[in-house]
């Protein structure tokens, strides 16, 4: 949890200051938001994100169900408890959101993103690439006599982890999907 | 009634069933189909206002003094962004309204053509909600479920963009009960066990105040009459917001006046001062907080919001209650008066009303007259005087002379003040009167404005005078951006930077130019007479009151400073504000 990044005596400072006296720490949610799938709820997301400065780290989203139209959001965001709680009230007011879950407060979760890495690397570098793939249980997707291309899931920390090794191997390129979160149980 | 019928002929169905008698629009291309319609009917009066932002505050100052949903009617393009200044003053303030807006066929979005705006990109963030319908079939049912939206919860403003294509072509209508409004339906019953909590500490409190805001004109006539019933039962002293004005008598004993910025010494000392808070549909704007770490201290605070996201946002409060102002007060009034404390609260309170005594004794609001210039305080308090028993229903523009008539005028009912609050939308006044006068036509209907502001939607004389809206338009004349200068004075050492108001028009001839009847006056000894011969013209007047040009709005809490730091009249003002307190607005 990284500490806000606030001087003291600044909140006399500007408006946005005043919002949050005391700097309290900031933390990290994972919120999950199902709405009707319909043209535009996407922007309304985000363009709340925007629209009043809260933090948005990943965002997901994907039809869940065809009949019903209705599509999840995974969203991980960053705030003091108390724009958590507003980031919750204000995504409640939109009209084609029907459910907002906390899954960092609602009890144990999992989260999972998957990504693709593509390693351009020679001699030693390559097999070393291919040993440490193995190690994180990512597979090979696509392979020339220049690079692999692998796909990993798993939790964001274990991808990050990945990506740092391979980058001294040659990591060219890398897409990632974001968060996708359930509550256990 | 399966019959097909088209999607012009379902936008008048849709209004007629949704109870809209009139609509404040203006035409253009994209919107023909359903002008053709409104000119085959008679059911629904259709107003041609002179700019699309004052068709969109002549419906929220409809929506405001009926308690209803205002409708305006603009085309594609040009006409919705002139929308979007009132569609954003209506969500500030939580009004609700329907904006129909013509978009250009659905094949040719996204081609830049003829007068093509994303229009629902342009007002997502400026309204409650808002559709473009693709499909006529579609249209009925999002027509009936954007009055509901605008209605429910907390009210604001929706948007409907239909392409031409699809007023044209046909489709089997819904009727209003077949449509889905179960998507949205806010909770509007408040929690018990919160409520026990509130009237537990009601009976405990030594200093308590009653808050209340807008909130209690949203909710209805019946909210205003259980809050006026709380404080008889109570004994409570009580404030309310710019917005709320109205819902509690400003002749009921336990009324201190506005708080806030510019609200009375007592009110504001009282909020600072009290050990309990009951707030009831207000949003702790930062008018009304100043410095938010230094805002009232050692109060418990308790927060009636149907909305969630109020709660909390900008105050910390202890007892939240979700849910709409007259369901939650009902509830309350019967825990209380199951209470036992209840009986002896009014003793206990006696104490803190002798210290609210003491501060009204400070007597804020006084000024100075003078015979020979008029005093704007002086000139808003003659129209009090002169109006009062009449059927009157009061707009303002923004400014200076909007905090007066928030001072100096009384307000015994709800939904008899009409005034940008939370925008601060200079030019609202003029058409939002308009819109009042229509949904009132008997009524006195009083725009009290800056020069300034007034000039900003001036055009709506010819719409006033079209169609016989005999509104007054009571302007404060200073030659000056009054509310701006003040803040140049107390804040940037009199250096007066663009803020006066150069080649004024003639007022009166501009009056008699619109067909209108014009007044003037300077003289404090004419100004009776002149009010009354406006109120008594049986037409619309424009009254042009030259007051003093250099007069301060007072009490203010300076911008960034507690309640307790307050400026009255003749305080020595330079100073008075901090660096940091100029950052704020
Ligand atoms: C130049 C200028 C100076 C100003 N100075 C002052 C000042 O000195 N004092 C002052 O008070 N204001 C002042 N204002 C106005 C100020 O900016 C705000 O608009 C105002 O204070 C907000 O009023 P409110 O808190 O009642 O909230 P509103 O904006 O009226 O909001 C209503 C609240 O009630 C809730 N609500 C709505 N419907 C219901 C329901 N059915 N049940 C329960 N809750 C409901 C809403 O969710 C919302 O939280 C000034 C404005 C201008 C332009
Ligand atoms: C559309 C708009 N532009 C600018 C402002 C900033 N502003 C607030 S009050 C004010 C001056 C208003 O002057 P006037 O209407 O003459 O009223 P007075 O303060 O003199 O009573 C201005 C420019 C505003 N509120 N709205």
């Amino acid at each position: 949890m990284a500490e806000l990044n606030i001087e003291k005596g600044s909140s006399r400072k500007s408006a946005y200051d005043l919002r949050d006296p005391n700097a309290h720490a900031v933390e990290r949610h994972t919120l999950a938001v199902v709405v009707d799938n319909e043209a535009g709820v996407l922007a309304r997301v985000i363009g709340l994100f925007s629209g009043r400065g809260y933090n948005i780290e990943s965002l997901t989203v994907a039809e869940i169900d065809h009949n019903g139209h209705t599509s999840r959001m995974t969203i991980v965001t960053t705030g003091t408890p108390a724009i958590i709680d507003q980031i919750k009230a204000q995504l409640g007011r939109i009209v084609p959101v029907h459910e907002v879950h906390d899954l960092t407060v609602e009890g144990a979760s999992v989260e999972r993103e998957l990504a693709l890495f593509k390693v351009s690397g020679k001699g030693n570098d390559r097999v070393e690439a291919l040993r440490l793939a193995d190690i994180f249980r990512a597979s090979v997707v696509d392979s020339t006599l220049h690079n692999f291309t692998f796909e990993i899931t798993g939790s964001p920390e274990k991808i990050d982890a990945f990506a740092e090794l391979m980058r001294p191997l040659g990591l060219s390129e890398m897409a990632r999907t974001g968060v996708a979160a359930l509550s256990r149980g | 009634m399966t019959q097909p019928m088209t999607g012009a002929q379902m936008v008048v169905q849709a209004l007629k069933d949704q109870g809209v008698d009139v609509v404040f629009g203006y035409p253009g291309g994209a919107v023909l189909p359903i002008y053709d319609e409104i000119f085959q009917q008679n059911d629904i009066r259709h107003i041609l206002v002179r700019h699309e932002q004052a068709a969109v505050h002549a419906a929220e100052g409809y929506a405001r003094s009926t308690g209803k949903v205002g409708c305006a009617l603009v085309t594609s393009g040009p006409g919705a962004t002139n929308a979007v200044t009132g569609l954003t003053d209506a969500l500030m303030d939580s009004i609700p309204i329907v904006v129909l807006s013509g978009q250009v066929p659905t094949f040719m979005i996204g081609n830049d053509a003829f007068q093509e705006a994303d229009t629902v990109g342009i007002t997502r963030p400026c309204t409650k909600h808002n559709w473009l319908v693709k499909d006529t079939a579609a249209l009925p049912g999002i027509l009936h479920e954007a009055f509901h939206v605008a209605r429910s919860g907390r009210p604001g403003p929706v948007l409907v963009d239909i392409p031409k294509d699809v007023q044209f072509a046909s489709a089997i209508y819904t009727p209003r009960e077949a449509a889905r409004t179960d998507r949205y339906n806010p909770r509007v019953k408040g929690d018990i066990e919160q409520i026990r909590r509130l009237a537990r500490a009601m009976t405990e409190a030594r200093r308590p105040i009653i808050y209340s805001g807008g909130g209690v004109i949203n909710s209805g006539p019946r909210a205003s009459q259980l809050l006026r019933e709380l404080a008889r039962e109570t004994g409570f002293p009580l404030t309310s917001t710019l917005m709320g004005l109205g819902a509690y008598p400003a002749s009921g004993d336990a009324w201190l006046g506005m708080l806030g910025m510019h609200g009375t010494y007592e009110a504001n000392l009282a909020m600072h001062g009290c050990d309990l808070m009951i707030n009831i549909g207000a949003r702790f704007d930062d008018r009304i907080t100043g410095r938010v770490q230094d805002f009232s201290p050692q109060s418990v605070k308790a927060h009636i919001d149907i909305d969630p996201s109020s709660i909390n946002k900008v105050i910390h409060v202890e007892i939240p209650i979700i849910g709409d102002v007259a369901n939650v007060l009902e509830d309350l009034l019967a825990v209380w008066r199951a209470e036992e404390g209840s009986r002896t609260q009014r003793e206990a309170v006696k104490g803190w009303w002798a210290q609210i005594e003491e501060w009204r004794e400070v007597r804020c609001l006084d000024y100075d007259t003078s015979p020979r210039v008029i005093k704007p305080q002086h000139a808003v308090a003659r129209l009090e005087a002169l109006t009062k028993g009449h059927d009157r229903y009061i707009c303002t523009e923004v400014g200076q002379h909007q905090m007066w008539a928030a001072q100096y005028l009384g307000f015994e009912d709800p939904n008899r003040w009409m005034t940008s609050g939370g925008l601060g939308t200079m030019g609202y006044g003029q058409p939002a009167a308009m819109g009042v006068q229509v949904a009132h036509p008997d009524a006195l209907v009083i725009n009290v404005a800056g020069e300034a502001s007034w000039l900003m939607n001036m055009q709506e004389m010819g719409t006033m005078v079209q169609y016989r809206l005999p509104v007054k338009q009571f302007i404060l004349n200073n030659e000056r951006l009054g509310m701006v200068r003040q803040w140049q004075e107390l804040l940037h050492g009199e250096r007066y930077s663009q803020s006066w108001s150069e080649a004024l028009p003639d007022f009166v001839k501009l009056a008699e130019a619109f067909g209108a009847k014009g007044i003037k006056c300077s003289d404090p000894a004419d100004l009776d007479d002149a009010i009354r011969e406006m109120i008594d013209h049986d037409g619309p007047v424009i009254f042009d009151c030259l007051v003093e040009k250099h007069e301060n709005c007072f009490p203010m809490i300076p911008s960034g400073e507690p309640h307790n730091k307050m400026l009255l009249a003749n305080a020595e003002t330079q100073g008075q504000i901090t660096a940091p307190g100029a950052v704020l607005v």
